[in-house]
Parts: C-alpha cells; sequence; structure tokens
C-alpha cells in the first residue's frame, strides 16, 4: 500500500466518524432541529477554505519575495482547493437558510463578502489561464492573491462589525456567545477532519502544479536540442 | 426526521463537489505525466 492510499484511506475514516458524530453525536438544536446539523460542514467548510487563503497568501507573499517557483506553485494549490471548499460553503448555506429564513440567499455583509471573496479567486485562477510566461505568470497571481486575501478579515468581521441575517459568531464571539460543549467538540472534529482533506488535495495539487514546472523544464530542452 | 432530505442534499453535493475536484486533479496529473513522458523520449531519442 503507498503512502497515499493510506494517507487517503486515513482521510477517509476521518470524514465518516465526522459525518456520524455530525449525526448522531452532536444534539439536535432546540429552534432549527435537524437541518441545523449542516452546520458542522456549512462552518467547518468555512474554516478550512480561509486557512486555504491564509496559505496561499503567505505563499504569494513568500513568492514576491523570494522569487522561488515553489511558493507560486503552493499559491495556486491553495487557491483552487479554497475555492472548492468555499463552493461548499456557498452551497450548503442556501440549502440551511431556505427552511430556517424562508429564503435562499440575501445580500447581506457576511453572505456578500463571502461571493466577493469567491469571485476573487475565480478571477485569481482565470488571470494565470491570461499569461504565457512563467514568471511574469507567477508574479501578478501573487500580487493579486495578496489583493484577493484582503477580503478574508471582511468575511470575518462582516458578523461581528455589522447586523446581518447571517447568526452572530459561535467562537470568538465575545461575550454573550457561545456554543453547547458537545456540539463545539463535534463543530472542532469537523474542522479537523475537513483540513485532513484539504490537506491530502493540496498535496495532489502541488504536486500536479510541480510537475507543470518539470514539463516547462523538459520543453525548453527539447526546443534547444 | 424534518428537512431530511435538505440535510442529504448539502452532503451529497458537498461531497460531489470534493469527489469531482479531486477527479480533476487526477485527470490532469495523468495527462501531464503522459505529456512528460512523451517529450522525455523525444529529446533521449535526439542525443
Amino acid at each position: 500500500m503507498t503512502k497515499d492510499a493510506i494517507a487517503g484511506a486515513l482521510v477517509l475514516l476521518l470524514l465518516a466518524a465526522d459525518a456520524y458524530a455530525s449525526f448522531f453525536v452532536a444534539p439536535t438544536e432546540a429552534t432549527m432541529g435537524p437541518i441545523q446539523r449542516i452546520f458542522y460542514l456549512h462552518v467547518g467548510s468555512a474554516w478550512t477554505g480561509l486557512t486555504c487563503f491564509l496559505i496561499c497568501f503567505i505563499a504569494n507573499l513568500l513568492y514576491v519575495f523570494r522569487r522561488q517557483p515553489r511558493w507560486d506553485w503552493l499559491g495556486v494549490a491553495c487557491a483552487e482547493v479554497g475555492l472548492a471548499f468555499t463552493t461548499v460553503v456557498l452551497v450548503t448555506g442556501p440549502i440551511w437558510a431556505h427552511p430556517v429564513w424562508g429564503i435562499w440567499w440575501t445580500w447581506d455583509a457576511r453572505l456578500t463578502s463571502t461571493f466577493v471573496l469567491w469571485l476573487l479567486y475565480v478571477s485569481y485562477l482565470l488571470l494565470r489561464t491570461l499569461i504565457e510566461e512563467p514568471d511574469r505568470r507567477a508574479l501578478f497571481s501573487a500580487l493579486f492573491g495578496i489583493f484577493a486575501f484582503l477580503d478574508v478579515p471582511l468575511v470575518f468581521g462582516a458578523i461581528r462589525w455589522w447586523r446581518t441575517q447571517h447568526p452572530q459568531p459561535v467562537i470568538m464571539g465575545g461575550p454573550g456567545s457561545g456554543l453547547q460543549p458537545t456540539m463545539r467538540w463535534v463543530l472542532l472534529f469537523s474542522w479537523v477532519a475537513l483540513l485532513g482533506l484539504m490537506t491530502l488535495l493540496l498535496r495532489y495539487r502541488y504536486r500536479l502544479e510541480a510537475m507543470r514546472g518539470e514539463l516547462q523544464m523538459v520543453e525548453r530542452e527539447v526546443e534547444g536540442a | 426526521m424534518k428537512n431530511l432530505d435538505s440535510i442529504f442534499a448539502a452532503y451529497l453535493i458537498a461531497w460531489g463537489v470534493f469527489f469531482l475536484y479531486f477527479v480533476t486533479v487526477a485527470r490532469r496529473t495523468s495527462a501531464l505525466r503522459g505529456e512528460i513522458e512523451r517529450l522525455k523520449s523525444l529529446v533521449n531519442r535526439s542525443k
């Protein structure tokens, strides 16, 4: 069994345990009922997506200062994986919202800033397809990635600074906020499981980008031969 | 269980997104590996 297969099996086990905990260990929320169980997937994916964008931001800064291709590879890997998690957030949110709020979507500060974040990282990936020369592409996308990250503090602060339709924070929300202890543990466990999935996807995606670097080297050799 | 269909849909779509993403990365990797092998053999033949 290869290392990849073992890591994949471990992550699958972790995700299965997470689904079990979300459905059978966490208590049913009194006001919303069973639909609130989407919370563990929705919030876990949101935190994981923001973690990806934070790593992407660090990689972008490191590329600008050091100009080493591996930081560009890490940046694009994080942007793509973060986008996958943010897509899950934007899909599970309305599914949860509809029975609870009576609407699928509203343009409040949290929802809008999250949608803008998604658009910014789609633009980051599109920008990369428009520039042929590898060094220029890496530099421009690193600079754009640093700009895109400016939206992350807005997403985090939106429910703390403004009144929103989206619920107020249950973690790091200050006095009066909080979560029932079992729910808190299940949420943290969900985040750990999703971080495991994130690590696995990042590993595969980074390897793909490293191979692209290798391909460019071989292409140069072919051109020189 | 009330709203079970919504919970089921949310989980199904989420795992679908992750699975599809994984498949696209695997397909791109396999295509790129083939291209690298092709170019490497081209370089070796020309040496």
